[in-house]
């Protein structure tokens, strides 16, 4: 049993590292990133500090990516688009004077129909240049950006009367150039307490089950469906345990006692799994390592806090418990996606059209829909983004989001055919981490800061341009290899 | 009758006719705003000149298979670092030109334009081999490159030690400043040269006689180029790989050829247009330079397989004339506000996609 494991333990490791070798591109990064983190001459508090509230901001939008390259879109950098559409949004909703959770959810109401609208025109253009998406999607972007600003230049206030002087240029035509959130939207979501969302979260699942139950009326498994509905309740009731209540009240969790908590499940979960497969199903043959795995993993690293480098950053760091939701929500949405019809036809038509179009997959249908999905999360993503920055800078907040959402994509390994959720988070943290440090190491090793400035731009077009190239290159490689071996 | 018509509206093309019928209306607007027509056209014929040779890029890179070269910008900082040895080493004022400003202005523009061309001409194969390897995506290849040679440049202009007072900060520090004035080198040198001025010598016509020569020289030698054996060989090259393969045409060697050529045209590009602007644009001025030539060019009637000389001089007269006559009525009609930036941005690339959504080729007929 003790072989076995160990065994086990060394496959793992030895995969892991195997993985990471084969990624150039992540150790590259890796070693970039451990090199700037070691020159920046600023304590490592204050860039881990960076790192997570970067991270909140735009992992959301690196995770929209994902969906269109699974379909064999490429790399979606009408993105911006989506963008577009949630600072439309974002726009009414101040100048209509909305605030708070009221403001946030308008914004989602109004940007995600936009979105779709976008999403929609955006793959029918797609499917006319099917091989050229790349391309399309940035000229794409340019083009959008043109009628962006000719709709905030010259139609809101020149053809749709805006009567609002903090909103808009002297003279009433034209939006100015940044719109301060503060106040207004600023934290929306950010600010939603934990408790909040707990409640909200199990008075959801509360109908789903019970609308589950009432549906499927005489089918196997009900005892169990029963008892969670009981067990619901149960858990809301606790929310209003005073303890409880007091300590969920708040909406940042201090990353010390989300790791505690972090930990805690995943020995809860892994031990219950233990249980339920050995002394409850008596089942011998199921591989249990993975779990014994996770137990010592979290144990672990719930030790390494009490390193006291480790415990400082640990007390220093607050995260938004909502926004985390947010992203772990659309991590497992695209996992899901994945594992519906839907998600396998965008498989399929990602892996060949031809395929897919003799299988009977409406492959232009099913590419519009990916580019809607894409399109519809990037709003949200943009929202996200916008909400915790505080300003909303009218004519440059969309500029750059594709460049650096696919940079990050890139950055964690991903390819333009194969993307999931973990290259998505590494990739963001890895490329934010870089993008914090650069402009700091440099002044600090070149006594200019510009030159950092330039170094992470390079970076951004660069890892972009390398990987596009690497994957062309593949492209062309296969058929020749193909030719050879006839 | 009929079919005539149809054959010359054909060969004409839908959107040439739009943007054609649109200039000649802006251009009336302009009159009947009793905007100042005469200046205008003069700046019209100032900027067909200025980017000309830059648009000219795109007819070898197009003709070789490589699509428009939306990677131009490689040419372009290879300009600016010829234009920047050139100021760097004062040519133009040294003292043998001491009697003759104008000799040195013109012997300082060719030593820029040969320094750069060189240079081009061996990074521009470098970037051959690698769209030779990219071969099918090489247009999103080309930006990339395109705008991370930039970046990377970024660094070096913010980091090499430069003497000349044009080139460094005026305050001290290192590196470039943004614009660089050409005044003591070779502003305009071009422009001035035999140039007429047809009727009042202070509000009449300027045609920049020099300019358009130099910019009808280099369309004539790519004429000449493309008849050549060579270049005959390389768009066959570019039409149809396969037939070419079996002709016995180098294909990959061909694309190099392209590649570098458009590569010297775009540093040969930015030196004329810097010269007749009066600054060098450093830094991120180039970034977008590239969309805006691959949209000149296909105004002009080429498409993203196809290109020829016409298109290119009539390409850039049109859109180079849209931008400068479409602005000031634009900014007429919409009294008190600025269009400029987002016409060019909403024309150039929409014709891209336009030209994009026409192309046939690559992988968009796999089905």
């Amino acid at each position: 049993m003790k072989n076995n494991f160990f065994t086990y333990t060394k496959k793992q490791c030895g995969d892991l590292i195997k993985n990471i070798y084969s990624n150039k591109v992540v150790l590259m990064f890796l070693i970039l990133c451990i090199f700037g983190i070691s020159t920046t001459g600023k304590p490592l508090t204050y860039t881990v500090t960076e790192v997570f509230t970067r991270f909140s901001r735009n992992s959301f939008l690196v995770l929209a990516l994902i969906i269109p390259v699974l379909a064999g879109l490429g790399l979606n950098f009408g993105i911006v688009v989506g963008a577009m559409a949630a600072q439309i949004a974002i726009f009414f909703v101040v100048y209509w004077e909305f605030t708070g959770i009221t403001g946030l959810l308008l914004c989602l109401l109004l940007s995600t129909p936009i979105a779709i609208l976008f999403g929609y025109l955006v793959g029918v253009l797609y499917n006319k240049t099917k091989g050229a998406e790349m391309i399309t999607g940035m000229v794409l972007a340019f083009f959008a950006d043109g009628l962006y600003q000719l709709l905030f230049l010259f139609i809101l206030g020149g053809i749709i009367p805006i009567n609002n002087e903090t909103l808009m240029i002297a003279g009433g035509v034209g939006v100015k150039n940044t719109i301060d959130l503060t106040g207004n939207l600023k934290y929306s979501l950010d600010n939603i307490s934990m408790l909040l969302l707990v409640r909200t979260f199990l008075i959801v699942f509360f109908i789903v089950l019970f609308a589950n139950l009432l549906i499927h009326k005489n089918e196997k498994g009900r005892t169990g469906q029963i008892i969670k509905l009981v067990l619901v309740p149960i858990a809301f009731g606790i929310t209003f345990v005073p303890f409880i209540s007091d300590f969920m009240g708040t909406d940042r969790l201090l990353l010390l006692d989300a790791i505690t908590i972090a930990c805690v499940a995943a020995i809860l979960y892994a031990v219950v799994k233990l249980i339920s497969i050995r002394l409850v199903n008596k089942d011998k043959e199921t591989d249990i390592n993975r779990f014994i795995a996770i137990i010592i993993v979290a144990i672990i690293f719930y030790a390494l806090t009490y390193v006291p480098a480790i415990f400082q950053i640990t007390l220093a760091v607050h995260l938004p418990v909502c926004t985390y939701a947010a992203i772990i929500f659309i991590c497992a949405f695209n996992r899901w996606l994945l594992s519906t019809r839907l998600g396998q036809n965008m498989r399929t038509v990602g892996q060949s059209r031809t395929v897919a179009n003799s299988a009977g997959i409406n492959v232009n249908k099913t590419r519009i829909i990916a580019m809607c999905l894409s399109t519809v999360l990037a709003s949200w993503g943009q929202i996200i983004y916008l909400q915790n920055l505080g300003t909303f800078s009218t004519y440059g907040a969309h500029t750059m989001v594709g460049q650096y959402a696919i940079a990050a994509l890139l950055v964690g390994g991903a390819s333009v055919q194969m993307a999931n959720n973990k290259q998505a988070v590494l990739g963001v943290i890895l490329f934010h981490t870089l993008f914090v440090v650069a402009p700091l190491s440099a002044s600090n090793l070149f006594g200019s800061s510009l030159i950092g400035e330039y170094f992470r731009v390079f970076v951004c077009y660069g890892v972009i341009a390398l990987s596009l190239a690497m994957h062309a290159w593949k492209t062309v490689k296969k058929p020749e290899k193909a030719k050879d071996n006839k | 009758m009929n079919k005539h018509i149809k054959n010359i509206y054909q060969s004409i093309g839908l959107p040439r006719l739009i943007i054609f019928a649109f200039f000649i209306l802006v251009v009336f607007a302009a009159g009947s705003y009793q905007m100042d027509v005469v200046s205008l056209m003069s700046n019209v014929l100032r900027r067909w000149g200025m980017f000309g040779i830059l648009v000219l890029a795109m007819v070898p890179s197009i003709q070789c298979g490589n699509g428009p070269n939306f990677g131009v910008s490689l040419g372009i900082v290879c300009g600016l670092f010829g234009a920047l040895i050139s100021i760097e080493l004062n040519i133009a004022n040294l003292s043998i030109f001491a009697n003759n400003k104008t000799l040195g202005a013109w012997v300082s523009l060719l030593f820029a334009i040969a320094l750069s061309a060189a240079i081009a001409w061996f990074v521009g194969m470098g970037y051959g081999v690698l769209l030779n390897r990219v071969k099918g995506s090489e247009m999103t290849v080309s930006t990339y490159v395109g705008f991370s040679v930039i970046a990377f440049m970024n660094i070096l202009w913010a980091t090499l030690p430069f003497q000349s007072g044009d080139i460094k900060w005026p305050i001290g520090g290192e590196g470039a400043r943004n614009t660089i004035s050409l005044e003591s080198s070779f502003s305009e040198i071009l422009n001035k040269t035999g140039a007429i001025t047809v009727g009042n010598p202070e509000t009449g016509l300027f045609i920049p006689t020099g300019l358009l020569l130099f910019f009808f020289l280099f369309c004539f030698i790519i004429y000449l180029f493309l008849k050549s054996k060579t270049g005959i060989a390389m768009s066959a090259a570019g039409a149809n790989p396969n037939f070419a393969t079996a002709s016995g045409i180098h294909v990959n060697k061909m694309r190099i050829i392209g590649t570098a050529l458009s590569t010297c045209l775009g540093a040969i590009g930015i030196i004329t247009y810097a010269q007749a602007f009066g600054f060098l644009q450093m830094y991120n001025a180039a970034l977008n330079m590239g969309f805006s030539c691959v949209a000149a060019i296909l105004i002009g009637g080429a498409s993203t397989t196809r290109a020829k000389i016409s298109h290119v001089i009539i390409g850039t007269f049109l859109f180079q004339g849209l931008l400068v006559v479409a602005l000031p009525v634009a900014n007429q009609t919409l009294s008190g506000t600025d269009l400029s930036d987002i016409m060019r941005m909403i024309i150039s690339n929409g014709i891209i996609l336009y030209a994009l959504t026409k192309a046939k080729g690559g992988a968009a007929n796999e089905e």
